[in-house]
């Protein structure tokens, strides 16, 4: 391919603001003389200026742009930093008709644009069952009831100023790609993967919290969280997890938590399903039986092929997805490219991710980039040229027990397609010749 | 060493305490609850019925709670789909027998109610209990929350017409509850330790040959989700493809107020031309079209909330609403809600 000096994304943008559909078929497609004269034009109607000849050199370089010719604006201007306005794309967003009202619904983190592992606050996925609070944290208390040998209570300044722990971890509801258990039903990544965040999370261990209240380790065998919010939202959890790493936590990535992730305290459960993060939390009780709440016993269940469902499935299995292509995006052209994506478990590490390109015929094992975290997502690169025929591009992960991401056909051969939870099977993204790429479900 | 051990130790070290289980290591942390605040807040009612209160509730009485404070939501006989899926249907008298849904092993439920999943009547009652009404959580008494269950196992079929479901007669119900046999715990996603029921492995060379697509996006979803090109990054390897009419939609601004109206949480209870709790905006300036001082009426009904003019659910005070907002919006809605 030649070497222009104007290529798509390094010039200022068209005149039109973006370019057509066609326009993009156009570069794909290798053709580009288009561009240098939407280029010519807008440096003509954008710039007021016309001495820049395409042949000189692209005018971004050559025509000094305002801000290095004028004064900048003050500290302090915006006191709580905000992204750049050409970002106003990459946000959370709403799945149409996904749920009937506002107020117990999703908005899905925009993964297609996301780069290495932690979420930023502002754009971490929703859900609420009743609406969201921002509590005064002057009037929350934490309550720790049940099998203990003295109920409690603590204040936000009592829970800050015990021995804290700051821990990077995923989070994904259990509904996740729970959409495409059947078919392809959402074109982005955002939509088919987006309830999927990742922060570091500050807090105290719940074990000190336990042990502080003098925990019946004899009969304990479960506890059960509780939220502040109208649905007071409830979930059991076995005693083992709960001592070993749930974090009682106000932190997420250096500020106090978000209002509409559970300020000023959350409950933080490694490895399991969001739902049992339980949000705005207000109490621990201690007991020795699951509760069966509502999201445990009407909601979060598996329908399998028998007709049974699986009650307590929590625990969120091996599963990755390439988000740079995926859905819904076109390559701008052909050649070099790095792929990129994500990979989790909730069982431990990401030993490794492989990548293929022809819909799991060959694979080739993708660079992992530090850090590589328990229980945390895990970025994988890998460097591949594309030769502007069509491809299926897909991921799989393996954890450190060695379990390997399934494909679709494994997974409904042995839970069908009506379980709406944990779906962790291997993504497929068709490259078609034009570049646009789509959600397709390849096996 | 277990880290609650661990933890232990460290603690005892730390403060020169016993070692023993005793409570408030921490010195000036925390303090203990009282019986009222452990009362206050433990609200939960488990399968084996610890923490039920004593108390009943009769179908009839049922009937009127549920007309008065849920119907508007969930459908006279809990059937709407409005709001949320139904809550009854779909449940057989055979099914109360076997206490399996038969419409889960034949695969024909065309949506799955409440009745169908639910195994433990007890999870309805600490539900309802404690989340409904759904704006108004926490506000039903135990006797009324007794019989709106009542009510809701009557349309179920569950109980009869003339039933009094109390916390003494609750377990018989227990055994009578469609779906009572659908639940399974043997699975490996319940314990970190557990056994993976799928499994894969990882070729890396001529795996498979016969791949097919087996399912692809329909052009419907692809348009559905607006348009893709605003969704992704306008530089780096790849742009958004331009879906959902995106030319004729950037043509056509929408009216700011939609945004306001999303902002400012109005569009979590009304629709532009629909009912959701309160009413279609549309409805509103049609009802108000004549009345001069409906526009300072309306502002102050929203600023301090408002009752009795639509049906029996209130709207609560929006008190969050800057006065700029809320001076917008009234006018934007009396003057018939445009879109653009
Ligand atoms: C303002 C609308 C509204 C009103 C009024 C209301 N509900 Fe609900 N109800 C909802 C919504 C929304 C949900 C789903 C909440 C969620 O997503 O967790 C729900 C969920 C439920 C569920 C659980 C259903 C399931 O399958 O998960 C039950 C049972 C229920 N409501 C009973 C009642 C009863 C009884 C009343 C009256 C005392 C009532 N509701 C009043 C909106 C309402
Ligand atoms: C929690 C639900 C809820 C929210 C949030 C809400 N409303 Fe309402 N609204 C209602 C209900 C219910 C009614 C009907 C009350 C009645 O019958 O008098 C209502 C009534 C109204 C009316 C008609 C008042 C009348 O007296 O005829 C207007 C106008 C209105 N709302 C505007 C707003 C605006 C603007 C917002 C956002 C700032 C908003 N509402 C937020 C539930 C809500």
């Amino acid at each position: 391919m030649s070497q222009l000096p104007v290529r798509p994304g390094r010039i200022r943008r068209a005149p039109e603001g973006f370019l057509t559909p066609e326009q993009v078929g156009d570069v794909a497609a290798g053709r580009r003389d288009f561009l240098r004269q939407a280029f010519a034009a807008a440096s003509v109607t954008a710039l007021g200026v016309s001495a820049a000849h395409a042949a000189d050199g692209d005018p971004a370089i050559l025509n000094l742009p305002e801000h290095s010719t004028s004064l900048g604006r003050p500290v302090a201007e915006r006191p709580y930093g905000l992204p750049s306005q050409y970002e106003a794309g990459l946000k959370r967003r709403e799945s149409p008709g996904l749920t009937r009202v506002a107020a117990a619904s999703v908005s899905f983190a925009p993964l297609q644009g996301l780069f290495g592992i932690i979420t930023p606050s502002g754009l971490h996925f929703e859900r609420h069952h009743q609406g969201w609070h921002d509590i005064d944290p002057a009037r929350h208390r934490l309550m720790i009831n049940g099998l203990v040998k003295e109920a409690r209570v603590y204040t936000m300044d009592d829970l800050m100023r015990l021995p804290s722990v700051s821990r990077i971890h995923f989070i994904e509801c259990g509904a996740n790609t729970g959409m495409e258990w059947g078919n392809v039903a959402v074109p982005t990544v955002q939509y088919t993967h987006g309830m999927l965040s990742c922060s570091e999370f500050t807090g105290v261990p719940l074990s000190v919290l336990l042990d502080d209240c003098g925990i019946d380790m004899k009969r304990a065998k479960f506890v059960l969280a509780e939220g502040a919010d109208g649905s007071s939202m409830t979930r059991t959890i076995p005693l083992d997890r709960a001592l070993d790493d749930v974090i009682v936590a106000w932190g997420q990535n250096g500020e106090m938590l978000r209002p509409e992730n559970g300020y000023p305290l959350r409950l933080v459960v490694p490895g399991i399903q969001g739902v049992s993060w339980v949000k705005w939390l207000r109490r621990i009780e201690v007991g020795d039986q699951p509760w069966a709440t509502k999201d445990e016993a009407v909601h979060y269940i598996d329908l399998l092929p028998d007709g049974t469902h699986r009650q307590y499935t929590s625990i969120q299995e091996c599963k990755s997805v390439i988000t740079t292509p995926s859905g819904g995006q076109t390559l701008l052209d052909r050649g070099f490219h790095n792929i990129s994506g994500l990979a989790w478990s909730g069982r431990g590490k990401i030993r490794r991710v492989d990548v293929s390109t022809d819909g799991g015929r060959n694979w080739r094992t993708a660079r992992l980039e530090t850090p590589v975290l328990s229980k945390a997502l895990t970025r994988f690169n890998i460097d591949w040229v594309w030769d502007g025929s069509p491809a299926i591009l897909q991921s799989r992960a393996m954890d450190d027990t060695g379990y390997v991401q399934p494909t679709y056909r494994q997974l409904r051969e042995v839970r069908g397609t009506r379980s709406i939870y944990h779906n962790n099977a291997i993504q497929s993204w068709k490259l078609a010749e034009s570049g646009d790429v789509s959600n397709v479900q390849a096996y | 060493m277990s880290r609650l051990t661990e933890l232990a130790l460290v603690a005892a070290l730390m403060f020169g305490a016993t070692g023993s289980h005793a409570a408030g290591r921490y010195e000036g942390i925390g303090r203990a609850a009282t019986p009222a605040e452990v009362k206050a807040w433990d609200i939960d009612v488990r399968p084996d019925f610890k923490g039920l209160p004593a108390g009943s509730g009769s179908v009839d009485h049922g009937m009127e709670v549920w007309e008065a404070k849920c119907a508007s939501c969930h459908g006279t006989f809990g059937e709407s789909n409005e709001v949320f899926t139904p809550i009854v249907g779909g449940t057989t008298k055979e099914d109360i027998e076997t206490g399996r849904v038969g419409a889960y092993i034949r695969g024909d439920a065309p949506q799955r109610t409440t009745l169908m999943k639910v195994a433990t009547v007890s999870t309805l009652w600490d539900y309802i209990h404690r989340a409904m009404p759904w704006n108004a959580p926490k506000s039903l008494s135990v006797d009324d929350t007794y019989a709106v269950l009542a009510y809701i196992l009557n349309l179920g079929e569950i109980v009869p017409a003339d039933f009094v479901l109390s916390d003494r007669n609750i377990a018989d119900v227990q055994k009578r509850m469609p779906n009572r046999n659908g639940m399974t715990t043997r699975h490996g996603l319940w314990d970190v330790k557990g056994k993976p029921d799928v499994k894969n492995v990882a070729c890396m060379k001529d795996c498979r040959t016969d791949i097919t697509i087996g399912s692809s996006l329909p052009d419907y979803a692809r348009d559905a989700h607006g348009d893709l090109s605003a969704q992704n990054r306008t530089v780096g390897p790849v742009r958004g493809q331009h879906t959902g009419n995106a030319t004729a939609a950037a043509a056509i601004k929408p009216h700011p107020a939609l945004e306001l109206m999303k902002k400012n949480g109005c569009s979590g209870c009304h629709g532009i031309d629909s009912k959701v709790l309160g009413p279609g905006f549309r409805e509103v300036a049609k009802r108000y079209k004549d009345d001069k001082g409906a526009e300072s009426s309306l502002s102050a009904r929203i600023r301090k909330g408002s009752s009795g003019n639509w049906g029996d659910v209130a709207m609560p005070a929006q008190s969050q609403v800057s006065d700029a907002d809320l001076g917008a919006l009234v006018k934007w809605i009396l003057s018939g809600s445009p879109e653009n």
